[in-house]
């Protein structure tokens, strides 16, 4: 983006550190069972793995094979065991399997079980019936933080999604308490904390129950982190239910980038063999395009493969000590930028040749006027006909959640005659899919008084009997709606604006969406840090259904999570200089301040590159920097998949 | 209808966010191909000696990473199961005496050992505070001093507090109910979901269900969890009991439903489906429940007499296009076009004919004739194509109709090659103009363009399409006698 901030945004703060505490843990953990061992790894583990360490720092360790966990051991394996894994009741009766198996046989071994990011107690429970307690030791590594790139932090908790927004479940919500505490004690004392939704809001308070027993340490550092913003995922559906087309989302979209990296198969390389790719900033190409439009970006290609053209061409007419300092200093960068470049032109030629195909100029129109709210009917018979065709089920399946949530739900006639038709084209069996996205109120029918179902009027009798105190998270999803319509208009974030929107010189957050929505998410953190809390959006807070604090000096170690609300200390002399600073102080322009323009963006339930880029523009503008928190980077596909039954 | 297209199609030409075209391909893509070009022009300079270049630059996963080492240990380690089959049933006896001397199966205490990571957080910082990073090393190893704790009598917000920290804490002591529930409460007033499970777990073990199931039918938060824990641990008789305590009958209906994606064999789903029609679903999930097993009902006679065709080798459509994977359990759609693929004029008494399968489903027109129209294209049976879309109404003229739109159905006919003189006839009957001249041009059908730039009076994008056709061709003629013709008044 070539708009110039007001002042430079200041620099991220080094994470590094954090891959570094990460591998050290690891080393020492597999130092505790010395001699020769096997290790198994979760499937889960093996990427966040391959980001901190590889397999010779694992061999220095004694790891003689690796497994992939479900691969059963090989008949030679080796005496002792380790089990790389994630909390789960499956793996656990994996792991008891392949013990029961060697006590059958006589066979003695010892088996170590790392859990990561902590352990169950649901799982000690599993090894405890299946009698195998006592015969492995368990141990934990904190791995709860893995920075994909200079601004994006992941705990690789792609099931935090569903484990919380769908089954209710609050497991997860301590290792992000945890997280925040280790951001802290290594990067902060953060200023102020402002955040909305429930998840957040138990987050935080789980935090500051960590922090008040840690006993200030770390006070009188100077902080890297100014402040933090913890967001829900429900807050705002609509977004990550977006096609995207900046050139990130673009390729997580059609690639899937994993852990930070992607697989470009032959189709992009032109070749007979895929080539796996870190994206991050240290891709020179890359990190020029990441957050543009996919418009601009071929023009950017083209104009890069001929300045590198130039650039080559120059040896023509060199004597031999040009030519020599032009193959020692240049090359190898020039090089380089070659290979990235025909990457990057292949990419984008594949995405074209896809999307062309998937009629994504057809698909955008229609999620346009849903955003829009105009012709509802048309884009409804889109969908249908999207269904009827049998075009990809994750993709039916997005464009429905988009009408229902755009509009409050479906009107039952739609609802009823959608379903049946999914149900057809894709298979009955997603008749669960349905439920799961009722329950999670991605898909709803509109509440007409006849059409409750058993578990709403059974809902609606205990509304009744019991006291409204104990009115629950799963009734109020029931009968949550997402008001899209009037969030939206509140906040304008569908511009009005004269004229074509220029997406080269875009002039607000919209050009990730082609001009057309400014992601509500994001505008929510803009509004909330440009106002220093939440005055004057009590209208949208309650649209949102509530659930948002501003709290104050959480660096401090002090000051007890109750009564949020109140504790906003807004006027307070040392907030003075806030996350978006006012124009002309000159106190603002000490460096000493640079910390206080650094903003941790948490996402609880994922975060997609749309609003990263969004993010990072408004960063830009505004001369702030925002670090990105993400239980895991998501996109419709993965979320959509995470409502889809699979057999146990 | 189609004043509502031309209101949209308004409202997106004149539309401030001319949304970015992508099949535009005369213009970025061709940008893009030049730029393919002259990056590759390239390459013969720079292909010599890269390799070491990929190891640093490229190498996400270079050889060495650890997901390119298992997926080498997984090719090398078939055989292992069966060993441990057949020692699985010998040896009962080794089992005992290889059991470790484990206290009690059912101490929790036992269960809630834990870890000590708040002073492992300190020495981290400490450790950073100073140089950076030093030698960092977790305290895992328990200080002695906690072994001690569980005698300690802990408040319930205490023992929770202490579990969310992993300490060793015993939860036996909680035995009258009253104390039970405020360890329940002040677990889920913890915000820890782990602490909240287990002590769940304890009182699942400590409480009859009709007591816990009361309890929890005012405690929401701890009620999720129980589920979701009974869905992970599979047991799901307990999880149905609990939700029928909770009248939840729907979601008893669905639970069970659930169970046929893991039953495998197909007579024996069938089974269940036919099971789980009398289940308390709504009514309209019901029908589904019931089309979902006369479905597979259906494929399993289909696929029986089928492959009974194909094996005997006498059907020439089954000899030509061999069929390339079974038909039980695919999705209804799937099933249709497959009946209309191999079934097409069979008469309605059949099961496997398209018909039937319209008639059983109730299947709508719209989808009907989308299907059947891949199906019949697929085959290249243009005039089954033709009859599909033909109606003739009561005075016995025909006419063309297709309820999904001509543009979709010159869509699918070209996906499969239909000749130009095919694809012409539907072309034409696209309504709207510029998506007509749009496919014409794209798929050649010369006539329909000359044609609509007659209609349109246009005589210079006319005269520019003159280029774009063969020299000498009926088709440069056509164009020549038409820009000759005064009768027509030109706009431009």
């Amino acid at each position: 983006m070539a708009l110039a901030g007001r002042r430079d945004a200041p620099e991220p703060p080094d994470f590094g550190i954090l891959k570094r505490l990460a591998r050290d843990q690891l080393v020492y953990l597999l130092e505790q069972l010395p001699g020769k061992k096997d290790l198994f790894i979760e499937a889960d583990l093996m990427s966040p793995l391959d980001r901190i360490a590889n397999v010779s720092i694992l061999k220095q360790h004694d790891v003689d094979k690796l497994y992939k966990v479900e691969t059963r051991p090989a008949p030679g394996a080796s005496d002792q065991f380790c089990f790389l894994v994630r909390p789960r009741v499956r793996t656990m009766r994996f792991i008891a399997d392949i013990v029961n198996a060697d006590k059958m046989s006589g066979r003695s071994r010892k088996y170590k079980i790392i859990f990561s990011p902590q352990k169950f107690y649901a799982c000690e429970m599993v090894l405890e019936e299946e009698g195998v307690f006592g015969d492995v030791t368990c141990d934990e590594w904190s791995f709860y933080l893995l920075p994909l790139d200079e601004d994006i932090i992941s705990m690789e908790l792609p099931e935090f999604f569903r484990d919380y927004f769908l089954e209710g479940d609050h497991r997860w919500i301590n290792p992000v308490a945890r997280a925040l505490q280790l951001l802290n004690s290594l990067y902060g004392p953060f200023g102020k904390t402002h955040g909305i939704g429930r998840c957040a809001k138990m987050s935080y308070e789980l935090w500051r129950d960590l922090e008040e027993e840690s006993d200030g340490e770390g006070q009188g550092r100077k902080p890297e982190i100014g402040h933090v913003f913890l967001m829900d995922r429900d807050t705002d559906y609509v977004t990550a239910l977006c096609s995207q087309v900046v050139y990130e989302g673009l390729v997580d979209d059609t690639f899937r980038i994993k852990c930070g990296s992607v697989d470009f198969g032959p189709d992009v390389t032109s070749s007979d063999k895929s080539i796996k790719v870190l994206l991050n900033s240290q891709d020179k190409v890359f990190s020029q395009i990441r957050n543009e439009h996919f418009s601009n970006v071929f023009g950017f290609l083209s104009q890069k493969s001929r300045n590198l053209q130039a650039q080559y061409d120059r040896r023509r007419g060199m004597d031999i000590k040009q030519m020599k300092d032009f193959v020692s200093q240049e090359l190898k960068g020039l090089k380089q930028e070659h290979r990235l470049l025909s990457l990057h032109i292949g990419a984008c030629e594949s995405i074209m040749k896809k999307k062309t195909k998937q009629d994504f100029q057809e698909t955008i129109k229609a999620e346009h006027s849903l955003l829009e709210g105009f012709d509802i009917r048309e884009s409804t018979s889109f969908i249908e006909e999207h269904i009827d065709r049998q075009v990809s089920p994750v993709e039916s399946l997005r464009l429905m959640c988009l009408l229902s949530i755009t509009e409050n739900g479906l009107i039952p006639k739609d609802y009823r005659s959608l379903k049946t038709q999914y149900l057809q084209s894709y298979g009955p069996e997603h008749l669960l899919t349905f439920h799961n996205l009722k329950r999670i109120g991605l898909l709803t029918e509109q509440a007409a008084g006849e059409t409750l179902t058993a578990v709403e009027s059974k809902v609606s009798k205990l509304v009744t009997d019991r006291a409204a105190g104990k009115i629950t998270d799963a009734f109020s999803s029931l009968a949550r709606k997402s008001n899209f319509r009037a969030i939206s208009k509140k906040l304008g974030l569908i511009p009005r604006l004269e004229g074509e929107y220029d997406l080269k010189m875009p002039r607000d957050m919209a050009y990730v969406f082609g001009g057309a929505y400014v992601p509500l998410s994001c505008k929510i953190i803009e509004q909330v840090l440009e106002r220093r809390g939440w005055q004057g959006l009590e209208e949208v807070v309650r649209l949102l259904n509530g659930n948002e604090f501003s709290v104050s000096g959480s660096g401090a170690g002090g000051g007890r999570a109750g009564g949020i609300q109140a504790f906003s200390l807004l006027m307070g002399a040392r907030m003075a200089h806030s996350a978006l600073p006012s124009a002309d102080s000159a106190v603002e322009d000490n460096p000493a301040w640079d910390c206080q323009r650094v903003i941790l963006a948490v996402f609880l339930g994922g975060c997609t590159f749309s609003e990263i880029a969004a993010l990072r523009f408004l960063g830009k503008e505004r001369g702030c920097k925002f670090i990105f928190l993400t239980t895991a980077i998501t996109n419709s596909a993965r979320m959509m998949e995470a409502m889809i039954e699979a057999k146990a | 209808m189609s004043r509502v297209r031309a209101d949209e199609e308004e409202y997106w030409h004149s539309s401030k966010f001319r949304a970015f075209t992508f099949d535009d391909e005369d213009d970025e893509l061709s940008q893009l191909k030049e730029s393919k070009r002259a990056v590759n022009s390239l390459r013969d300079i720079v292909d010599d000696d890269d390799d070491d270049l990929e190891r640093v630059s490229w190498s996400g996963e270079p050889v060495g990473s650890i997901s390119w080492s298992i997926k080498e240990t997984a090719s090398g380690s078939s055989s292992s199961l069966d060993g441990r089959d057949s020692s699985l049933q010998k040896g009962s006896s080794s089992y005992a005496a290889a059991l470790p001397k484990q206290a009690s199966s059912y101490s929790l205490s036992s269960l809630f050992k834990g870890r000590n990571k708040l002073s492992s957080f300190q020495s981290l910082s400490d450790a950073l505070t100073d140089t950076g990073v030093k030698n960092y090393a977790p305290e895992l190893r328990r200080p002695k001093a906690e072994y001690k704790d569980y005698s300690g009598d802990w408040s319930p917000k205490d023992t929770v507090r202490r579990m969310q920290r992993g300490k060793v804490c015993s939860l036996e002591r909680f035995r009258s109910l009253q104390d039970k529930l405020v360890l329940l409460d002040e677990a889920v007033a913890g915000h820890d979901g782990n602490v909240i499970t287990a002590v769940l777990i304890f009182l699942k073990r400590t409480l009859r269900r009709e007591i816990l199931f009361r309890e929890l039918e005012v405690r929401q938060v701890a009620l999720c969890h129980l589920i979701h824990f009974l869905r992970e641990t599979g047991e799901q008789k307990f999880l149905l009991d609990l939700l029928r305590f909770l009248d939840r009958t729907e979601e008893v209906a669905l639970s069970q439903y659930r169970e046929h994606l893991n039953i495998q064999d197909v007579e024996k789903r069938r089974e269940f489906l036919k099971g789980c029609i009398g289940l308390p679903f709504s009514a309209e999930d019901t029908s589904h429940i019931q089309d979902h097993y006369t479905l597979l009902e259906r494929q399993i006679i289909i696929e029986a007499n089928d492959r009974h065709l194909e094996m005997a080798g006498q059907s020439e459509l089954f000899r030509k296009y061999p069929r390339k994977a079974s038909i039980l359990n695919m999705p209804l759609v799937t099933t249709l076009f497959y009946s209309c693929f191999y079934h097409y004029t069979e008469a309605e008494g059949m099961f496997s004919s398209p018909t039937n399968l319209k008639k059983t489903f109730k299947i709508p027109d719209k989808q009907y004739v989308l299907t059947a129209l891949a199906a019949r294209a697929k085959l290249r049976a243009w005039g089954d194509v033709d009859a599909l879309l033909t109606t003739k109404n009561w005075l016995g003229y025909t006419k063309k109709k297709a309820p999904i739109g001509f543009h979709r159905v010159v869509e699918i006919l070209q996906r499969n090659n239909a000749p130009v003189q095919v694809l012409q006839e539907y072309v034409r009957l696209v309504e709207d103009v510029e998506t007509r001249l749009n496919l014409a041009t794209k798929y050649k059908c010369h006539d329909v363009v000359i044609e609509t730039y007659r209609d349109l009076k246009d005589r210079i994008q006319l005269t520019a399409y003159k280029g774009k056709v063969e020299r000498g061709s009926a088709e440069e003629e056509k164009i020549n006698s038409i820009l000759s013709n005064t009768q027509i008044r030109w706009k431009n």
